[in-house]
């Protein structure tokens, strides 16, 4: 009531809040950066191989191109959405890239073979997400026994090797030799700056933010939800396309079960990178601490031979932990999520 | 109730979709519709029936189980290395381990989803991978053959029993449990009322942390008994058994029938569902057809499956002119 | 096992409500209402959309718990907890929405929840099935237990929520507008079964908007007005004029304060704009200064009247001019181009981005407006927050603070300042004081004012009669998805526009 007497009349507010040192030591940022740093030190404890630079820049050929991907799988997961068929889009555009190969089809060729299919892909799941109206789980199910089973069918239990050297050179290739920094992380590196970029200070990234905050909401602002989800979707393909050029020069070969079960590692980097499955929360910052976390521990404990499947509990105890600490610790300082 | 009410017209178009493919691969192959080539495929499908339906039950909810084949992995593991360690131990037995083992698994996602309230896609991926790296764990990287399996370990799914195979009589008795719970149980009902209006269901006095426990832990039991079913037929068991089968099961739903936006889905149409897929599995290598493009088919049939059941739930809105509640009402009186 | 009949001990009323208060955030929604209802009677509860009717249903059948105040039934004490509480008690409503599943049978929808099950425990359709047949005889609806609710019209569904409520076999029957969908003739057999409930000893709360049906079906009144009892009665002692000024109660003009500004050139015309089923032939224009006031009952028509004018959903015929040259108006951003601005009815939903910022919110119609490749200026945003959250008076700690830290009143008017920000000159505010409290309502109604008088063009869409009187230069009435009736301002007293807007002096 007390405001009414008062309406036009200025009340002081400020700018912006104080934020806590508190605060910033337990954003989720901040304790992935911890987990990294205990990465780096447990694992530099138990191999003395592991602090190599060259050890190091080496491993992150192994993560690079998942990490891609990741990248634009933030942002469908920022908007509510999600693309399973990220990996079966890179089986399909590797397996494009192979027959043109055999055609006899130079680096330059290939290259934009692969992107296009995966634009191509990308393009085929945001309409069916935006225009049909589908859910994009399972659509994206369905593309991905579609991409996956087509090179199945093409390729059989064949494999395509012929592939032409400049194309290794692109997978395994350095775009710095000293310090040694492989083309694939440069690429990720560059990508993930600009994706930074987009979604933390541009218009675009704010409506990121508010459509998977609230879809509705956005709409009745003037957001154009379903073009930017489309959008999303089609660079969605597009990067798994060129992950696809980067795996395919690197190993040298396509086979039908390329990149299996990437979709799942990939958005394992997104939801530890504290991207919400529910929508609207996340960083780029964090899904690269996530991906460095990730790609590190599972070179570390490779160095003293644990094997990867168990690597991949130590994976799945880190995704589940990652969403029930904050929800669990919030119960018990009282901060239960109340509606109204 | 007559056929065409329990299936719905969704049903029935699948049902005579599957009878076509029947037939035209028949038409190719004579030897593939004789009785006991049918019967074969009914029984290689008996662990995708079991599965779907318990995928089914958890989907009803709007939620999702994607640890179900690292589930039965896992617990074929399990029990075969207590078969090694114990080979006189009674078949019973093993199945009751076998089920309990599921049963806890699952019992693992419920309480992290009902419980702690978290997201179950995301959840029963990181349990996918956990389950799966614990085979290698308590394995030790080894392999279990059928040379470390006792005898009667591996008889009982080659069991016959009325010309029936004992895996599509446990597949019977799983599904008919299934279908009494979902048509004549509280309980059962109630999860498509959770799924289908979760605000509608708590005015009924419905407990949402009650049934997704529930269903969780059903799917978890199912894929423990699949797994020694697994395992017992095909004499194996290591870490990649069933890799990637929760997508099959998933796809099996789709195709049946059942929304993922829960509340959506009949017994009928997800056994419907495995059912197709277990013809197009079967019937290339008859057709000779590679079977390479068995996984391509399923995408194509997914995708054409939910775009007709988006579909022909996309119909009507609110009526609110009267003359438009008229003609909605199709001239009752 | 339905038919048997409650017996209530007969010095006892049926319910006695002493003191019930209920707030949400910054809203009273109840304050100290008393309410006494006797076996076998039906009593007309009364009162405008946010008088508190709505959420005294909501304590009583369990789903909220009132913050002080008791409640006591058939002598016994009562305190809900869930809606199994509430039946056990005997008390069962129909609510305003629909509360139903699509995917099942009319038989599960009207059980769901109290199911009969065999000695074995499992659900025993025979008895479902026939009890429910038996309820929908009972009703004289034409519904087979066995079809699947989503295959019934609006109607048929209200008919089978009456039937779930009859299945409690519960001696207080709320029902909260039950006729707002039903034809006449279905008006006439619910109101043979409120009597027949009466007959049987059962008490009714009837909840309507509907003079006529009150003074039909009702014997005794309570009115409620911002969450609080103004008066009870026997129906044979009031008439409608008496029950109108109650409700409304205050005098409009001092509450209220449209200035008096000149009127404008027109800006906006719409001709003609239908959709398939919610709204017909909807046409008026609005000049610059001018509030055009569009009243009518919940399910009229007129936010889906406007959503369509703003892009928001296809219409399937019309036309639309602003400044007299024709527009095409496929999206949202055509319409904020257009120079419109929609504040929409459902802030929490449609309005505000709640896990956001002020700034974040208060910018985004802006921005969305841009092109999406565009740095942002956090000083530029800043600027623009300080200058129409001050204006609005938005109160908050930082520009910074979540939109869900806020109370509904500068949620609200943060939602109206993001729109603002955008300079509109035609502004669409959809029942904009809805939930909010009486201080940021007064904020809300002298800011229209002032920007009446500076010549925007405003359309208000209100349930509330004392607003949309005292703000509007015109009063446009919406029944059933048509405008049927225009009254400007010296005209529209209470009694000709309620008149209306039930489907009066025109059906």
């Amino acid at each position: 009531m007390s405001d009414q007497a008062q309406a036009g009349s200025r009340y002081d507010v400020a700018d912006r809040a104080a934020r806590s040192w508190g605060e910033r030591l337990t954003s989720w940022e901040s304790i992935l950066a911890l987990l990294l740093v205990a990465v780096f030190v447990v694992n530099g404890l138990l191999s003395p191989y592991f602090l190599d630079l060259f050890n190091l820049s080496d491993a992150t050929f192994n993560f690079s191109e998942k990490a891609l991907v990741a990248l634009p799988m933030a942002l469908l997961v920022l908007v509510r959405e999600i693309d399973l068929s990220v990996a079966a889009t890179i089986a399909l555009a590797s397996l494009a890239m192979g027959l043109c190969a055999e055609a006899g089809a130079g680096t330059p060729v290939l290259i934009l073979v692969g992107l296009c299919v995966g634009l191509v892909c990308g393009t085929a799941n945001g309409l069916l997400v935006t225009a049909v109206g589908l859910p994009s789980i399972v659509v994206t199910i369905g593309t991905m026994s579609l991409f996956r089973g087509i090179a199945q069918v093409v390729l059989g239990d064949q494999a395509v090797t012929k592939y032409p050297s400049g194309l290794g050179a692109i997978g395994q290739g350095y775009l710095v030799d000293m310090p040694p920094v492989p083309l694939s992380f440069a690429l990720f590196l560059a990508a993930a700056a600009v994706a930074a970029v987009v979604l933390h200070r541009t218009a675009l990234g704010r409506q990121l933010y508010a459509i998977g905050n609230n879809p509705v909401a956005a709409r009745f602002s003037g957001v154009p939800v379903d073009r930017i989800r489309f959008g999303l979707f089609a660079v969605t393909g597009l990067v798994s396309g060129l992950a696809a050029v980067l795996l395919t020069g690197r190993i040298g070969s396509t086979r039908p079960n390329i990149a299996m079960g990437w979709e799942l590692e990939i958005v394992t980097m997104v939801v530890l990178g504290g991207v919400s499955i529910a929508g609207g929360a996340g960083t780029v910052g964090g899904v690269v601490l996530a991906v460095f976390v990730l790609g590190f521990a599972t070179f570390g404990l490779s160095l003293v031979n644990v094997p990867g499947i168990v690597i991949n509990i130590l994976l799945g105890v880190l995704l589940v932990a990652a969403i029930a600490v904050p929800v669990v610790a919030g119960r018990l300082m009282g901060r239960a999520p109340t509606r109204d | 109730m007559s056929t065409g009410d329990a299936l719905g017209r969704r049903g029935l178009v699948l049902a005579a979709i599957v009878v076509a493919l029947i037939v035209l691969v028949g038409l190719r192959a004579p030897v593939f519709v004789t009785p006991s080539s049918l019967l074969g495929v009914v029984t290689d499908t008996s662990m995708l029936f079991m599965m779907v339906l318990a995928q089914m039950a958890v989907i009803l909810t709007r939620g999702i189980d994607l640890s179900v084949a690292a589930n039965l992995a896992l617990t074929g593991m399990i029990v075969a290395l207590v078969s090694r360690a114990m080979p006189g131990i009674p078949i019973p037995l093993v199945i009751l381990l076998a089920v309990v083992t599921g049963l806890a698994l699952g019992l693992v996602n419920g309480a992290l989803i009902a419980g702690v309230g978290l997201p179950p896609i995301v959840v029963t991926l990181g349990t996918l991978s956990i389950y799966r790296g614990l085979i290698f764990v308590i394995a030790g990287g080894q392999w279990v053959t059928s040379q470390g399996m006792s005898e009667a370990f591996l008889a009982f799914p080659k069991l016959t029993v009325l010309g029936l195979s004992s895996l599509v009589w446990v597949a019977l008795v799983v599904s008919a449990g299934f279908w009494l719970f979902l048509a004549r149980t509280t309980a059962g009902r109630g999860l498509y009322a959770v799924g289908g209006n979760p605000v509608a269901a708590r005015f009924c006095g419905i407990d949402l942390t009650r049934q997704q426990l529930l269903v969780y832990a059903l799917s978890g039991a199912v894929s423990g008994l699949c797994g020694y079913l697994w395992v017992s037929r095909y004499g194996i068991a290591y870490s990649d058994i069933a890799l990637g089968f929760e997508l099959t099961v998933i796809a099996a739903c789709v195709i049946g029938g059942v929304s993922i936006g829960g509340g959506v889905g009949s017994v009928p149409g997800a056994l419907l569902g495995a059912l197709f897929l277990g013809v197009v599995v079967n019937a290339l290598p008859v057709v000779n057809v590679s079977p390479f493009w068995q996984m391509a088919i399923s995408g194509a049939v997914i995708l054409a499956a939910v775009i007709v059941n988006t579909r022909s739930e996309q119909r009507g809105g609110k009526l609110i002119l009267p003359e438009a509640r008229r003609a909605g009402r199709g001239g009752s009186p | 096992m339905l038919a048997s009949t409650a017996k209530p001990a007969p010095e006892a009323p049926a319910l006695v409500v002493r003191g019930l208060s209920k707030r949400f955030g910054g809203v009273q929604a109840l304050d100290g209402v008393d309410l006494t209802l006797c076996a076998g009677e039906t009593m007309a509860l009364i009162g405008e959309n946010g008088a508190g009717k709505s959420t005294l249903v909501k304590i009583l059948t369990g789903i909220h718990a009132a913050d002080a105040g008791t409640v006591s039934v058939f002598g016994r004490p009562f305190a809900a907890r869930s809606p199994r509480d509430a039946w056990a008690a005997g008390i069962t409503a129909i609510h305003q929405e629909t509360v139903m599943f699509d995917e099942l049978s009319v038989a599960e929808n009207v059980f769901m929840g109290h199911m009969p099950l065999t000695p074995r425990g499992l659900v025993d359709w025979g008895t479902m099935r026939a009890a429910t047949a038996e309820l929908l005889d009972r009703l004289d609806a034409d519904v087979e237990p066995d079809t699947p609710l989503k295959r019934l019209g609006v109607a048929q569904k209200h008919l089978v929520e009456i039937a779930r409520a009859l299945s409690h076999d519960a001696r207080i029957v709320i029902m909260d507008e039950p006729t707002a969908a039903l034809s006449a003739r279905e008006i006439d057999d619910l109101f043979r079964i409120v009597g027949q409930l009466k007959a049987e000893g059962r008490a009714v709360v009837f909840i309507s908007h509907k003079f006529d049906e009150i003074f039909r079906v009702a014997d005794r009144w309570t009115c409620l007005r911002d969450g609080r009892h103004v008066g009870e009665g026997a129906i044979a002692d009031v008439t409608e004029a008496d029950l109108v000024r109650l409700m409304v109660g205050r005098s409009i003009d001092q509450v209220f304060p449209k200035q008096d500004v000149p009127i404008g050139d027109v800006v906006l015309e719409v001709e003609g704009l239908s959709n398939a089923t919610e709204f017909a032939d909807v046409s008026f224009s609005l000049r610059r200064g001018e509030i055009l006031g569009l009243y009518g009952l919940v399910g009229a028509g007129r936010s889906e009247a406007m959503q369509a004018l703003f892009g928001l959903t296809r219409p399937t015929r019309g036309s639309v001019r602003i400044d007299g040259a024709a527009v095409t108006i496929r999206s949202p951003a055509d319409a904020v181009a257009a120079g419109m601005a929609y504040v929409p009815e459902d802030r929490q939903v449609q309005g505000a981005v709640l896990p956001m910022g002020i700034r974040e919110n208060l910018t985004l119609a802006g921005i969305a407006a841009g092109p999406l490749a565009r740095f942002l200026s956090r000083d530029r945003e800043l600027a623009t927050t300080r200058r129409f959250g001050g204006r609005l008076a938005v109160k908050a700690a930082t520009w910074d603070q979540r939109l869900r830290e806020l109370s509904g009143g500068n949620q609200q008017k943060v939602v109206i300042a993001k729109w603002l920000a955008m300079e509109p000159r035609i502004l669409i505010l959809d029942e904009p004081t809805k939930g909010i409290d009486v201080g940021s309502k007064a904020a809300v109604h002298a800011f229209m004012s002032e920007l009446a008088a500076q010549g925007l063009a405003i359309v208000l869409v209100s349930s509330e009669l004392p607003e949309v009187l005292g703000m509007s230069d015109t009063v446009l009435v919406m029944h059933e998805g048509r405008i049927v009736k225009r009254l400007p301002r010296a005209q529209a007293t209470p009694e000709a526009v309620v008149t209306a807007a039930t489907g009066g002096g025109h059906a």
